[in-house]
């Protein structure tokens, strides 16, 4: 709550001022019940008509005073609470984009999003209420308790009993409630992910006559979504009939007390009016008070989550070269003796080394889980080495810089990143690049051809995650975008799987031909893609246990020419 | 304003007679349950007369007390009983009544929910290649909840509302007639601000939840990419272009909240308003009564305790003018909602079976194409007069470049689509004249996709055919080689498969599709063979497995490894949905046609 509310300090004068407004507002609006009474208790007797008109008017400028602070107070709110919410959600989402890899593991990219959008929404949406209800309703309750105990103590006193009570009910129902919709929601996610498997595999269930089975299970779901939200709804419009219940006996009591005390002559009539109307307000206020503690609840919890990301600290920094001094080597890449684990308890890469010279190319190979993607993982720093080091140039990597490291490579993986825009835009990817570089991109990843077969060519836009192209252009474009910027090392991890044999035998001779002081590092399945490479790592759990040429492997390494031969008879994709 | 979540889709505003149209059908929703809805409606009625009556008591207890003889307390005792009464009846029966509206509404869009689903499994598979699994599925979500709000609370507000509305008019009326002339003034300027309201103020709100929308959505893109942005050192970039997004949607909140600023003030200022004129003129009235000059009985005349209840009258008579036209754009927005939903519900369903289909049983698997020609639309035909004979348990193999129709064969041999010339056979029966279900049962289909749904392994296999026992679940297990992968996992057959839970890769997961195939045991197979995501060794396994389940079946194999192809007793070369090649490999190989420049192509 601290990290997030820091964001409204700077608006603390601009939020007195709206306040103060606010105050004046509301507490005019408190005299005119004050006002009410008076009239028909003192103005009437005097037989006067202008002084009714005086006493009216003055009702009537009290009310369009109250309106117009409260309008000028409002805005001034809005106002910063866009700017509050500008500034959080701006911090947020860049603290977010910069989070090591480890902590978004950590944090999980659903709930980052949500962090996001919901959160900041409901912060966002308080941070207004608070200014626009927070101030008047307590002002309200008070002042209205004040004007009351000075008309009549006794009768007032009545009112201040009830007080607790709607608070109570209000706070405890609402506080009941929030988990029962909670369940609510869940019981509708249970019954979309039905609906969505259903649509996904309909041809399936068709296959298998399934209709009545899937009817089953959708009713079954249904039928606990409809219970869920009986309950909770039974709950929660328990609210207002309990609370305009308690108002009204209130009321009632306000007049049954009065009685005695008109005949006793400590009070009169008059002041029962100006009670009922000045009952009314504070209850409302009182029900007011109560959901702005639930939805305080709610925005902590929000807020929380929103600081748990801002307050992050980073695990990944940058080293200085006392701690990881440079080495001494004439090669691009040296993995020396890297051991690696996710977590502390198993180590996923073990004892990987190997050196790799600048403009050489690498090839790494291994069944899924492997450890071939951890390799890169570390290369591109997403995790730090639990054992030995990782050099670039004779440089540890942990002493570069995020920008210094990541300008060097040009990367492209197997489910990467394709955006709502055009294809220039995808390759472009934000840097300035020339359209010459991009087009040049496109013709050594054999997209050239396609993009121009679309009628507006590099304009073409493409949807979320690429899902109007096929999966072999969706990678040939992403290979596009990791050669655009020319970089020292080009990093190829599973991103040609989906193309066919010609077009991969394609790319890779035009990166043989074009790309001669490239680094290459390529992660395949397919043994057809890694067999030019000046050395082949073959990883088995984790371990290295085949390292050299293609045709070294096939005399040397059991694995790889079992690989080798299962995949000879090969494949038509595309 | 609204309830118009994020994510939400916008209603349009309906022309009057889909209005009129949906509201009778709405009705009839409703008429199922009319036992209930009258008692619902009787406890509108009578709750709000309970809550209406409760002002007229009080104000004759006020009177009471200031009776010109001194406080009458009988008289006060028993108005105030009355009013107890009336308030605490009022509110047992207002609970009563939003419970009661809940189980009426929660009975319809049960129903409501129930047709669309069970719609949805009847419809054709085009059905949903034309349309966005997110809006339908917002048709069965959103838009059944848009209309459960406006059934279970807007129906009976609206019903308050009216009755409130006239009722206090009524009352007021009778307390004092001349002090109406009080809401000529307060009215027209309500109804201006709420014309100006939905006018001028909602497009706004409106607007500012797309923008919100949009904002959201870009940073759910954008986080799904935060690695890729990491590598490429794009972070500032992308958060300066969010916070572009981030600009616009503040923008469009201030221009709302601007004038919505306004809203709640105003709404207060007309009810002081009105109390302040009541003030002024039952002021009036009530001097020249005390003094005498208006006698009681005059329609000029109004006590202190009419004062009173005047002015509360006044209070329940602004409440719902002001809130009317946003109960009606409620009303609007659920009926625009419900239209969406009758639109799935009255999609028509795949076409009936033929009368005198008949039901196919234990198929000899000889399946014939003649000449048949398809397109997805009448105009663009993507399969020309195709002829294939399969006979029983042998393999045709179909490939081709993307795109070429082959999947389309798949889905007229399964009659998910209907040829629109020519004839497929099966045992020598024209399929139209089978039942669609027991067409289908005669086929078992392994998909590229592979279809698991949430729920454990176990379920997910005997989904094959329901009656399997146990063993026969894990026999079939065994056949498609995952039972000992299966066995090792902590729960085993009961590990449930979701998103979050097991890991559980794309290999195994078309291993436990090929064992629930394996259960199925039908005489025909098709298969859509995937493994370009799958590592050399689970593919061998898949590629044991799926032979396994090819023995004496007559198999449709859409083929990307070139091993099944070279077995096939016959192969389909098809390029722009015609046949250009067919024979064995062999003979391909020999004619020397894009087969065998596709097969060199590996070796190049």
């Amino acid at each position: 709550m601290k990290t997030v509310f820091k964001y409204l300090l700077p608006f603390k004068y601009k939020m007195s001022v709206g306040l103060t407004v606010k105050i004046i507002g509301t507490v005019v609006e408190l005299f005119l019940p004050y006002i009410l009474s008076h009239i028909l208790k003192n103005v009437v007797v005097e037989q006067s008509i202008q002084k009714i008109l005086f006493w009216g008017v003055l009702m009537i400028v009290c009310a369009l005073l109250a309106c117009l602070c409260n309008i000028w107070a409002n805005r001034m709110a809005a106002k910063v609470s866009r700017i509050f919410s500008e500034n959080v959600r701006r911090d947020l989402f860049d603290k977010t984009l910069r989070l090591s890899a480890r902590k978004a593991d950590e944090f999980t990219i659903p709930s980052l999003e949500s962090r996001i959008t919901t959160d900041t929404y409901h912060v966002h949406n308080f941070v207004g209420m608070i200014q626009r209800m927070g101030v008047r309703a307590p002002i309200l309750l008070i002042g209205g308790i004040a004007i009351t105990l000075i008309m009549d103590s006794f009768l007032a006193l009545t009112m201040i009993v009830i007080l607790p009570f709607i608070f109570v009910s209000v706070f405890f129902i609402s506080k009941k409630g929030t988990p029962l919709y909670k369940k609510v929601q869940t019981s509708v996610d249970k019954l979309i992910r039905i609906v969505r498997e259903d649509i996904q595999g309909i041809r399936v269930i068709k296959a298998l006559s399934k209709n009545e089975y899937e009817h089953t299970r959708f009713d079954k779901s249904n039928k606990a979504l409809v219970k869920d939200e009986t309950k909770a709804g039974t709950v929660m419009n328990g609210v207002s009939p309990i609370m305009t219940l308690l108002m009204n006996v209130g009321i009632v009591a306000v007049i049954a007390l009065s009685a005695n005390r008109v005949a006793n002559h400590s009070s009169d009539p008059e002041t029962v009016i100006a009670f009922m109307q000045y009952f009314t307000q504070i209850s409302m206020s009182m029900m007011f008070i109560s959901r702005m503690f639930v939805m305080y609840t709610k925005c902590a919890a929000s807020a929380g989550r929103i600081a748990e990301v801002l307050n992050c600290k980073d695990d990944i920094r940058v080293e200085s070269k006392e701690a990881y001094p440079d080495i001494n080597t004439d090669h691009h890449i040296v993995f020396s003796n890297v051991s690696f684990g996710y977590t502390p308890k198993y180590l996923n890469l073990k004892n990987i080394d190997f050196s790799l010279k600048r403009g050489g190319t690498l090839g790494i190979i291994g069944a899924t889980g492997s450890g071939k993607s951890t390799i890169i993982k570390l290369l591109l720093r997403f995790y730090d080495v639990t054992k030995g080091a990782i050099y670039i140039g004779g440089e540890d990597i942990r002493t570069l810089s995020p920008e210094e490291l990541y300008k060097k490579f040009g990367t492209a993986m197997q489910y990467d990143f394709i955006y709502n825009d055009t294809i220039l835009e995808n390759i472009r990817f934000g840097r300035s690049l020339s359209e010459n570089d991009i087009l040049k991109a496109t013709e050594i990843a054999q997209a050239a051809d396609f993009i121009n077969s679309f009628p507006d060519g590099f304009n073409h836009l493409l949807s979320q995650n690429g899902t109007n192209v096929s999966g072999g252009q969706k990678q040939r474009i992403l290979i596009s975008r990791a050669l655009a910027s020319k970089p020292e090392i080009l990093v190829l991890d599973d991103s040609s799987s989906a193309l066919d044999y010609k077009t991969d035998a394609n790319l890779r001779l035009a990166l043989a031909k074009n790309l001669r002081d490239t680094t290459l590092i390529t992660v395949a399945q397919r043994v057809s893609s890694v067999k030019d490479c000046d050395l082949i790592l073959v990883l088995e759990q984790g371990e290295i246990i085949g390292a050299g040429s293609h045709e070294f492997l096939l005399q040397n390494c059991v694995e790889y020419r079992e690989i080798s031969e299962s995949q000879m008879g090969g494949a038509f994709v595309e | 304003m609204g309830r118009g979540k994020v994510g939400a889709p916008q209603y349009q505003k309906l022309d009057k007679k889909a209005t009129g149209r949906i509201i009778k059908r709405l009705g009839g929703y409703i008429l199922k349950s009319w036992k209930l809805f009258t008692v619902a409606i009787l406890l509108t009625l009578i709750s709000n007369q309970l809550a209406l009556m409760g002002p007229m008591y009080s104000g004759s207890a006020i009177d009471a007390i200031t009776d010109a003889n001194g406080v009458n307390f009988a008289a006060v005792s028993e108005n105030i009983i009355k009013m107890l009464v009336c308030y605490i009846l009022s509110a047992i029966m207002t609970y009563f009544l939003s419970i009661l509206m809940i189980r009426i509404s929660q009975k319809i869009i049960y129903t409501m929910r129930r047709q669309v689903f069970e719609k949805l499994t009847t419809l054709p598979v085009n059905y949903f290649d034309i349309n966005a699994t997110g809006d339908i599925i917002s048709r069965i979500s959103y838009d059944i909840d848009t209309v459960n709000a406006t059934l279970s609370q807007d129906l009976v507000q609206i019903m308050t509302s009216i009755y409130t509305v006239i009722g206090s008019l009524v009352f007021m009326w009778q307390i004092s007639p001349p002090m109406i002339i009080v809401f000529i003034i307060t009215v027209p300027i309500s109804i201006i601000f709420t014309r100006y309201r939905s006018k001028k103020v909602r497009p706004l709100f409106k607007e500012r939840s797309r923008k919100l929308g949009e904002l959201n959505g870009y940073a759910e893109e954008m986080l799904s990419g935060c690695r890729t942005i990491k590598v490429y050192n794009r972070e500032a970039e992308i958060g300066s272009r969010f916070n572009k997004r981030n600009k616009s949607a503040m923008d469009a909140y201030l221009d709302a909240e601007y004038y919505g600023a306004a809203m709640g003030p105003t709404v207060n200022f007309i009810n002081n308003l009105s109390i302040s004129l009541v003030m002024i003129l039952g002021g009036i009235l009530f001097m020249y009564s005390t003094s005498g000059a208006v006698k009681a009985g005059s329609i000029f005349f109004i006590s202190l305790g009419g004062i009173a209840e005047f002015v509360q009258y006044s209070r329940k008579f602004a409440g719902p003018i002001n809130e009317f036209a946003n109960v009606l754009h409620e009303f609007q927005s659920a009926f625009s909602a419900a239209e969406r939903v009758f639109r799935v519900i009255d999609e028509p369903s795949e076409p009936a079976n033929t009368e005198n289909a008949i039901t196919l049983e234990a198929s000899s698997g000889k399946v014939e194409l003649k000449n048949v020609t398809f397109g997805y639309s009448p105009e663009k035909t993507v399969l020309h007069n195709i002829s294939v004979l399969a006979n029983s348990g042998k393999t045709v193999a179909i490939v081709g470049p993307t795109g070429t129709g082959k999947t389309t064969i798949i889905n007229l041999l399964m009659r998910f689509y209907d040829a629109n010339s020519g004839s497929i056979t099966v045992d020598d029966n024209n399929i139209k004249s089978i039942t669609r279900s027991s067409l289908r049962k005669a086929y078992t289909m392994v998909l590229q996709d592979t279809w698991l749904f949430h729920g454990t392994i176990y379920e997910n296999i005997v989904y094959g055919r329901e009656d399997a026992t146990p063993e026969e679940v894990k026999a079939a297990a065994k056949a498609a080689r995952i039972d000992s992968y299966i066995e090792a996992l902590p729960d085993g057959y009961q590990t449930v498969l979701s998103d979050d839970g097991v890991n559980i890769s794309k290999g195994q997961r078309q291993l436990i599709t090929i064992a629930r195939a394996m259960l199925a045991d039908n005489s025909m197979l098709i298969l859509d063979e995937a493994t370009s995501n799958v590592d050399s060794r689970t593919e061998i396994k898949i590629q044991q497995a799926m032979n396994e389940l090819m023995k004496g079946r007559t198999c449709f194999v859409i083929a990307h490894r070139l091993s099944t192809i070279q077995n096939a007793d016959l192969i389909l070369v098809i390029q722009g949905g015609e046949i250009t090649e067919q024979g064995t490999h062999d003979e391909l190989m020999q004619s020397g046609g894009f087969y065998s420049t596709l097969y060199n192509s590996q070796f190049s």
